[in-house]
């Protein structure tokens, strides 16, 4: 359960979203002080230290880091295009980089890359299944990594069928997994929600989910077929 | 709380959720708003929000003008338009007197008490719009005449048009909403479009045509157009009508189905037509609600002002669509006379209402009428035992003053309200001079 050191505190908003949708565990340290105070008990899995306006004030984190005063394994510096040129002669102060402004799945492939230390991250429960990424505990959904809102009911749906690619459910079968009891409306409103899924998912990842005919409906396609 | 309520919580914070506004409908199907921060959600959905009722129209009260907006958790939304950095959401809500009773003025709450009834026979009741609507260059009508933005035809594809471009834009923010499009395509009149939508059951369906309303007039605001409901617009070219196909499901069967029968109608299908067309002089004042509305019957085109029904007759108010072979759960009736000015709440509890005392009352369904309606005299559709839709919004009040159906399906409260703003609504047309009268009158006398 160790989380990764962010740097600073609040750190922008949109990594602290990226690092929630991948259900990273983090905390966030304003200065070096806070960064030992709250470390855990066999160090910091890792950092993600923004260079900000003042990149200095970054360099010197990491430099606190290199030095020892923190335990940590490993640094990703997130940093601007325009700054690049700052990273000469300072190689040592950090393990990886990623642009800031980030893409959010690259940030994902260098934090997967970087921190997966075998057995010490706890992920959060998350179901991939081509462009689509849900977070079983924060409840997000991403398409191509970008954020597809649901209502409730078309969450539980898309999350039921997107664990089980390949299989075919009936109706009634969607209709007691899902919502659990007997639903008003019947297999209608499984229709219904199908027909709204695919709607968000948008005409080029409509067909995730596929009609059988007469049958019912299937996710994908199995990873044994 | 509930899960659905949690959930909506949670979506509110991982996505940075900066505003919610709370969605609700006059009684006239206007859409109104109050907008809350995500701190106040969760007392939202425990408490209720209190507000004062009486500026909002159909919403005063004699003795008491605070009521409470609860929101309906099954209904929230981001929207898809907000700006990135600054997240919106939106939810519809039951209004709610300070006792927690429906408020008796708020037509969510008055399909959703229709819908119940249904309910408790068994019934669940689905609706289909097809929503027609003009692209103008404004909408202010001291510009002069309104001014298309373009001169195409039905199922015309146009390039490089504003309005295909407008109408590509609009379905992608309908989708994302939740809110499946059938089909969308350029209608008969200049610059005319309609998107139809897949059908689903009837509140979400109401819910759904009040943000589709927005929707299409927000995407052409922001393209520095004007889209219009209006039900007629412009003179000597057809009107925008909102033709809605209605379908009953008993569990998982489309009780409108019969293969055997020669119309595919089942008896249960013929009651509910029946009773749609006995009823229809009573509920022709809400499905169509503005003076502006019977000009669109007096086109005789795609607004059929005759009571009456068929499988292939333009001119009959209900059709029953012929289905493809191997499809029961698609059996449905179509009305034709509903327009897009409309409170989709209302009329579809009208709708309901009426279908089901036919279905009760054991109504028999008149012969089809095969005939072209347009073209026979006021004396032989008499003779054909077809009655006329009322001509205008006065004689449709009429109607209903009178009617019990329209009374217990909307209650005291809104029926009385509805009758006395529609019939200020009628008198103020009648003292107003017209451009017609002008137009013929000034020069001649």
């Amino acid at each position: 359960m160790d989380p990764l050191l962010v740097h600073p505190d609040p750190a922008p908003p949109e990594l602290v979203q990226a690092l929630d949708m991948g259900g990273w565990a983090w905390k966030g340290a304003p200065d070096i002080d806070a960064a030992r105070r709250d470390e855990p008990a066999d160090g910091w899995v890792g950092a993600i230290i923004v260079a900000g306006s003042d990149p200095e004030e970054a360099f010197r984190f990491c430099r606190a880091i290199r030095s020892g005063d923190v335990n940590v394994d490993s640094v990703l510096l997130l940093i601007g295009g325009g700054q690049l040129a700052s990273l000469d002669f300072r190689e040592d102060l950090f393990d990886d980089f990623c642009l800031h402004p980030f893409h959010p799945v690259e940030l994902e492939a260098r934090l997967k890359h970087q921190f997966r230390r075998s057995g010490q991250i706890a992920r959060a429960e998350v179901i991939e299944y081509g462009p689509l990424a849900m977070n079983l505990e924060t409840y997000q959904a991403l398409i191509e990594g970008k954020p597809l809102d649901l209502t409730y009911m078309e969450y539980e749906l898309l999350k039921f069928l997107a664990s089980h690619p390949g299989k075919v459910f009936t109706r009634e079968t969607l209709l007691s997994r899902v919502w659990g009891y007997d639903y008003y409306g019947g297999a209608r409103t499984v229709d219904v929600h199908v027909r709204r899924l695919r709607a968000k998912l948008g005409e080029e990842h409509a067909n995730l989910i596929q009609t059988v005919r007469s049958v019912g409906y299937s996710f994908g396609a199995s990873r044994w077929a | 709380m509930s899960r659905e309520q949690e959930y909506v919580l949670r979506t509110v914070e991982e996505r940075g959720v900066r505003l919610i506004r709370l969605w609700f409908t006059d009684v006239l199907g206007k859409l109104k708003s109050v907008a809350i921060s995500p701190a106040e959600l969760e007392a939202a959905f425990t408490e209720g929000v209190q507000f004062d009722g009486t500026a909002i129209d159909g919403f005063s009260r004699v003795h008491e003008s605070d009521v409470l907006a609860r929101p309906d958790a099954t209904t929230f939304e981001l929207l898809p338009w907000a700006q990135s950095d600054e997240p919106s959401g939106r939810i519809f809500c039951n209004i709610e007197s300070l006792d927690g009773s429906p408020f008796d003025g708020d037509p969510r709450q008055i399909l959703r008490r229709n819908l119940d009834r249904a309910r408790n026979a068994g019934y669940s009741f689905f609706a289909a719009p097809e929503a027609e609507f003009f692209y103008f260059a404004s909408g202010n009508s001291a510009d002069g005449p309104p001014q298309p933005l373009d001169r195409a035809g039905y199922f015309d594809l146009t390039t490089g048009d504003v309005s295909s471009d407008l109408r590509k834009r609009t379905i992608h923010m309908i989708e994302a909403m939740g809110i499946p499009v059938e089909y969308s395509f350029h209608e008969d009149s200049p610059s005319q479009h309609e998107i139809d939508l897949r059908y689903t059951e009837a509140l979400d369906m109401a819910d759904n045509v009040m943000t589709m309303r927005l929707v299409v007039k927000k995407i052409a605001m922001e393209r520095g157009v004007y889209a219009t409901f209006m039900p007629k617009p412009l003179n000597g070219v057809q009107g925008s009508g909102m033709h809605t196909h209605l379908s009953l499901f008993e569990g998982e069967t489309n009780v409108f189905h019969d293969p055997d029968d020669e119309y595919g109608m089942s008896t249960t299908a013929k009651q509910f037509t029946a009773g749609i067309l006995r009823h229809a002089r009573e509920i022709t004042a809400v499905t169509n609600q503005l003076v502006n509305s019977y000009k669109r019957f007096a086109e005789k085109s795609e607004a059929p002002p005759y009571v009456s029904w068929a499988r292939n007759n333009r001119s009959a108010l209900v059709r029953v669509p012929v289905r493809k072979q191997g499809k029961p759960e698609s059996a449905r009736i179509e009305y034709r006379a509903l327009d897009g000015a409309c409170n989709p709440y209302l009329a579809y509890s009208l709708l309901l209402a009426a279908g089901l005392r036919g279905i009760d009352e054991g109504y028999e369904l008149p012969a089809e009428t095969n005939v072209n309606l347009f073209e026979l005299t006021d004396q032989e559709r008499r003779e054909l035992g077809v009655e006329p839709l009322p001509r205008s919004l006065d004689e449709a009040l009429d109607e209903m003053e009178e009617s019990k159906l329209a009374r217990d399906t909307l209650g005291d409260h809104v029926f009385e309200w509805f009758l006395r703003n529609k019939r200020a609504e009628w008198a103020e047309f009648c003292a107003h001079v017209t451009p017609f009268e002008l137009d013929r009158y000034l020069s001649s006398w």
